[in-house]
This record gives structure tokens, sequence and C-alpha cells, in this order.
């Protein structure tokens, strides 16, 4: 098996990264959709709307996102669809993100003073109202840095939906160790292709969240 | 839907559920007594090291925190005898755990003490403190205390994400829902069931730590 | 009829009972000053008139509607009272303008120009005709307090509850934001103010509330209340033997 080159393990690992960056790219934005739902279910006035989004995020955040991905799969197929590992995949980790996404983002509403939602209040203002226009826009201010950071939660666990054998980076390193007989060559670089996807989106996190600090500070 | 529920696997197959239960737990134990000695380690080099080992140190922080888990266990397990090192998959499943967590913690613990007055050392200091007791009583400890919180969700994430152990063979929880799965083809029952064990352990983990918390740090410190 | 009136109004905490049971009808044009020891309740009841508590017994009418918690109600509530905070709670992502105007436009559905028009107006009332592109952290407490103001006063309202406006304020910022109030008084505005400011309350106010334990412990004229308090708590509170 002398035949692969390290550029043939670089070629094909690059062409199994694009199926990475792309469930990353689904699962973040579908997560965040359902996020969003979520963030409003989780801090609804109503007590009927609060607990199911309470009791969903404490499942996905209190169990393995390898046994979601398996009980997507092997679930759909109760259904008596035969499910593919991308649809699979793609469904389990959107779910995932959202819990993660829902929880992190109803930290930042609940950091907006109370005295915000009083005085929209006295204004007249409809919850949906004051949601709007005074209280998300601030919130989102302070939601950019952990919602970065926890991109780079997604990107690592879209290693996972290997295993249910949809083929992306990690999947890919595995195929090719098993051609080449060179694991430590082949998963050293899945480690840095990883690493390459991941560190960007960590430092601007980190970034975002020093200027946001700055910026508090000054007044 | 016409598919039945069958739970009647369990009773043949329990034993097998609770060695994986054992197994998870010793690897959470292991990892996050040892990841968190690691990481206090680490973010005292991080913070009072010298430059070159701050550059090694800061270089494993970001390379575990920036890649998957699963691929860290596999290069490993599978990697490192390429250069002689050869593990058992409980040895390298414990291994990754503890580097895998120690990176994490350090970053917490690190933050936890930068965030220490800095009055707080020199008022150690003026009490004849050495260097060490003063940062031992009047640093780590407050600082550990304060982000114990934060600690605590990292061990129960890595607890969860143990789970992928599995994949080099070792016979945690995980492994014993495959094994499972694989003789029965209850693979929905048996996921399920594994799944709710987790939630459990990860609540459980989560009272241990407070616990733990709660001895080390015996008088809460109101703020 | 008065303009609001309120009947044996009870408010709990829990188990604690923080109104007990108020009587209180204010004319139309009155100017009222609260006044009281700190936790007697003096902001739970501005904070009951204007539905940001419920009450858990008695009754609240404003213009002769009953306040009654019902969203679409408390809509109705609220534009014909405002009111402004002890911390100004000025919208930090707006300008100053755009902190009067937002209401305006999502809850009046007022067109966007008049509603511009209007706030230049308002802010031009309270003294700040220039500053309408200023961000709140911009602006001195006393001017964000002012704005505070415009921002209430833009939606018309009937009357305006104020609750301690003047209390996070540098001793030097308080005249600025007083005079604003004086002069809202002498228009006619229907005011309630909780206040420590015994002189204003001498000065501007037609009648004067001493809140006790939950309580209208005495309530009069200012000539009276500050002239001869009746009661040995009222005369404490006022700092006389
Ligand atoms: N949201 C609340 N929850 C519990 N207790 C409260 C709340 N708001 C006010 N209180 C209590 O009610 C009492 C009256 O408070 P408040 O109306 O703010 O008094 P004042 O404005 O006269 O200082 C105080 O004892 C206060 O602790
Ligand atoms: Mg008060």
């Amino acid at each position: 098996m002398t035949d692969f080159t390290l550029w043939d393990i670089v070629r094909n690992l690059l062409f199994a990264l694009r199926w990475t960056v792309l469930l990353s790219l689904v699962s973040f934005v579908g997560g965040g959709v359902i996020g969003l739902l979520v963030l409003f279910a989780r801090i609804a006035k109503r007590r009927f709307a609060r607990l199911p989004a309470k009791l969903y995020i404490e499942l996905f955040q209190g169990t393995p996102l390898l046994m979601q991905l398996f009980l997507v799969f092997f679930g759909l197929g109760l259904f008596g669809i035969s499910v593919p590992a991308w649809l699979a995949a793609g469904v389990a980790l959107v779910l995932w993100t959202a819990a993660f996404l829902g929880e992190i983002w109803r930290g930042c509403v609940e950091a907006i003073a109370k005295g915000q939602w009083e005085a929209s209040a006295s204004l007249g203002m409809s919850r949906l109202e004051q949601m709007r226009h005074v209280i998300l826009p601030q919130a989102l201010r302070i939601a950019v840095p952990p919602t970065v950071g926890f991109s780079v939660q997604v990107v690592k666990g879209t290693a996972l939906t290997s295993i249910i054998g949809f083929i992306e980076l990690t999947k890919a390193g595995t195929i090719i160790t098993n051609a080449t007989f060179q694991p430590f060559t082949v998963y050293g670089l899945v480690a840095l292709f990883y690493f390459a996807l991941c560190w960007p989106l960590s430092l601007t996190s980190r970034l975002l969240e020093r200027k946001l600090h700055v910026s508090h500070r000054h007044h | 839907m016409t598919y039945s529920f069958n739970f009647m696997w369990l009773a043949t197959y329990y034993p097998v559920i609770v060695k994986g239960i054992l197994i998870t737990l010793e690897l959470t134990i292991v990892g996050g007594v040892l990841g968190i000695a690691l990481g206090i380690l680490c973010a005292f080099v991080k913070l009072y090291g010298t430059a070159p080992l701050r550059v090694v140190v800061a270089t494993y922080v970001e390379l575990i925190r920036n890649t998957p888990f699963l691929v860290q266990l596999f290069f490993i397990f599978f990697g490192l005898p390429a250069l002689g090192i050869r593990l058992g998959e409980l040895e390298a499943a414990n291994i990754a755990m503890v580097v895998n967590l120690g990176a994490y913690a350090c970053e917490i613990i690190r933050a936890g003490i930068q965030a220490t007055p800095r009055g707080q050392f020199e008022a150690g200091a003026s009490l004849a403190m050495s260097r060490l007791e003063t940062f031992r009583h009047v640093v780590l400890v407050p600082a550990l205390q304060r982000i114990w919180p934060a600690l605590s969700s990292q061990v129960v994430i890595v607890m969860l994400g143990s789970a992928v152990v599995s994949q080099i063979a070792a016979q945690d929880l995980t492994y014993a829902a495959n094994y499972i799965e694989s003789r029965t083809f209850r693979s929905f029952e048996a996921y399920s069931v594994t799944t709710a064990i987790y939630l459990i352990l990860a609540i459980l983990v989560r009272q241990a730590m407070a616990g733990v918390g709660r001895l080390v740090f015996p008088r809460r410190v109101s703020r | 009829m008065s303009l609001i009136a309120i009947t044996d109004v009870r408010k709990s905490f829990g188990q604690t009972e923080v109104l007990k049971g108020i009587d209180l009808d204010i004319e139309p044009g009155e100017v009222i000053a609260i006044i009281g020891k700190s936790g007697s309740g003096k902001s739970t009841l501005l904070r009951c008139i204007n539905g940001l508590e419920t009450i858990n017994g008695g009754s609240i009418a404003v213009a002769g509607v009953h306040v009654s918690g019902e969203d679409r109600q408390l809509r109705e509530l609220r534009l014909k009272v405002g009111m402004i905070f002890q911390q100004f709670n000025l919208f930090p992502h707006l300008s100053a303008g755009r902190n009067v105007m937002l209401a305006q436009t999502v809850v009046k559905k007022t067109p966007k120009e008049e509603a511009r028009r209007i706030a230049e107006e308002m802010l031009d009332r309270v003294g700040l005709g220039n500053r309408f592109d200023a961000l709140p952290e911009e602006l001195s407490g006393g001017q964000q307090q002012r704005v505070a103001i415009a921002r209430a006063l833009a939606m018309k309202p009937a009357a305006l509850l104020c609750d301690e406006i003047t209390s996070a304020l540098d001793p030097e910022l308080v005249a600025e934001v007083l005079q604003v109030v004086r002069k809202l008084a002498e228009e006619g505005m229907t005011l309630i103010t909780v206040t420590h400011e015994m002189n204003f309350a001498r000065e501007v106010c037609s009648r004067v509330v001493f809140m006790h334990l939950g309580k209208v412990h005495e309530i009069g004229p200012p000539e009276a209340v500050f002239g001869a308090p009746k009661t040995p708590e009222l005369r404490q509170f006022l700092g006389m033997q």
C-alpha cells in the first residue's frame, strides 16, 4: 500500500471536509432557528410552554450526543423509513444544537436588566413588542461571542456522525487509515483539519468577548 | 406504526449494562480527578510559568479544545503505536479523558484565578504567608470554589462525551448498548434505556460534584 | 369623577402583606407627593397603579376603568398612565430621540414622521431639543432622566407616576429634573410622585400622602402635613420630636 502519497491522503481528507463543513452549517442554522423557538418557549409567561422547553434542554444537554444520533437513526427507522445516515445526522445535530443555543440565549435575555422590561411595559408594549424592540436587540449583542463559541462545539459534534456511517472528515480518516495503515499521519491530519476549522472560530469568539467587555467597562 | 416495543431482553442482559455503567463511572472518576489535577497544573504554568512552558501549555490547550474528542481518542489508540506507545483500550480511553478534561479545566481554573482581586494576594503577603501558602489559601481555593459549578458542568460533559470510547472497544455503557443491539435487534429499546441511564448518571455526577464542593469548601463565602 | 380611584388595595409578596388596604382618590390635575420610610410600600403602590404588580384585593380604576391585569386592558391603562423610574431605564441601544419615538410607533402606530415630530417637541419640552441623536451613555444622569420624562410624555398620558426620580442623581443634577416636573405640574399634568425632596413636595404638591407600614397614615395639603403633623410617626419621619 505504498502507492498512497501524503498528497493522496490530504486530497481525500479535503474532499470529505466538505461534508463536515456542510453538516456544521446545516446544524448551526437549523439549530439556530429551532433554538429561537426553544428560547421563546423557555421564557414564556405561561408554565405549560416553559416546562416542555426546560425538559427538552435537560434531555439534550444531559445525554450523550452519540445516543441522540443512535435514537434518531433507529427511531426514524421504526416508522418504516430507511434512514440515510446524513439525514439522521442532520436531524440529531439540529435538535442538539437547538437545545444548547436556546439555553445560551436564555442566559443572554435574562442578563438584560429588569428595568428594561418594566420601562417598556409601562409604555404599553406587549410582550412580543418588548422582545422585538427592546430585549432582543440588547441580548443579541451579548449573545454573539458565546454563539460563535458554540459553533466550535457543533463542528466537533459532527465527528460523531461518522459512527452512524456518515462519511465526513473523521469517517474518511478511518477509511483511509484502513487502506494505508498510517493511523498516526492520517489522524494527525484529521485533527489538524478540525483545528483549522475550529481555531479561527474560537479566536473570533474570544476577541468579540473582549471587545464587549471593554465597551461595557467604558460606561 | 406496527412496531411493538419489547424490553424482555433486559432480564438477560442487565449484567452487561451494569458492567458498562461501572466502566463509564470509572472513566469519569479517573478522568475527573486526574483531569482537574492536570488542569490546575496547567493553569499554574500558564499564569506563572516561563515563556516556553507557557507556549507548550497554550498549544496543548488550544489543540485539545479545537479538535473532536473522538479524533483525539483515535489518535491516542491507533496513532501512538507508530511511536511505539501501545495502549489497551481502557488505558487509551482513560488517558484521552484526562487529556481532554485537563485542557478545559485549565482554562476554567485560569479564568477563576485571574478573577481574584489583586489586593487579596497582597493581603496574604502582608500576613507573612509564603508565596505558596498565599497562593493555596488566598488564590487557589477561593478560585476553585468560584468556578466549581463550571468545572462540574465540564465533568458532566466529559462523562457524556465518553460514550465514544465504545469505538475503540472499551466496554462502557454505550458498548453495552451496541452489544445488546447486535444480539437482540432491539435497537431503539436498547438505546432508549441506555440514554435514560446516562441522564441519571449525569444527574448523579452533578450531585456528587456538588457534594465534593461542599466537602472541600465547607463554608460558602457569601458574595 | 376622579381620574384615579384606589379602593382598599391590598398587595402581598408571599406571606408578607405590603399594602394593607389603601384608599386614595386623585382628581385630574392634582399633584400628589407620596412620602414615607423605605419599605413602607410607596413603590409597590405606584407599580400597582401601572399594572406592573397585580393586586390581591380591592380595586384600582383609572378614568372609570378597572385595572384587571388582562393584556389588552393593561395596554389601554398604560397609555393613560406613564411611569418614570429611579434608574431612568432608557433603552441603551437607541438614541434619545428613538427612545421617545419607539412606543409611539410600536404601540400607537403613529406614523414615523409624526412620531419624530412629537419626539422633537417632547425633547424640547425637557430642554434637550439638541440631543436627539445622543445615545443614553453619552448623556448625564439628569439628561437621561429628562429623556425618560419626554418618552413618557410622548404617549400623551393623562397622569404620570414618578418613583424617586431624582434619587439616583448626583446632587447637582437634581434641580434640572425637578424643574421639568415643576413645569409639568404648572401645565396641569396629573402627577403622583414618590419623593424625598420635601421642599419640592411643599411647594408644588396639592396633597401629601404619608405612607407607613403599608397604609396611608396621614394625608392632607402640604401646609397641614408639614406644618401640623397629627401622628407621632409622621412627626418622627419629618425629624420633629
Ligand atoms: N418583588 C418583590 N418581592 C418581594 N418583596 C418585595 C418585592 N417588592 C417589594 N417588596 C417588599 O415590599 C416592601 C415595600 O417595598 P417598596 O414598595 O419598594 O417600598 P418603598 O418604595 O416604600 O421603599 C418592602 O419590604 C420590600 O422588601
Ligand atoms: Mg421605593
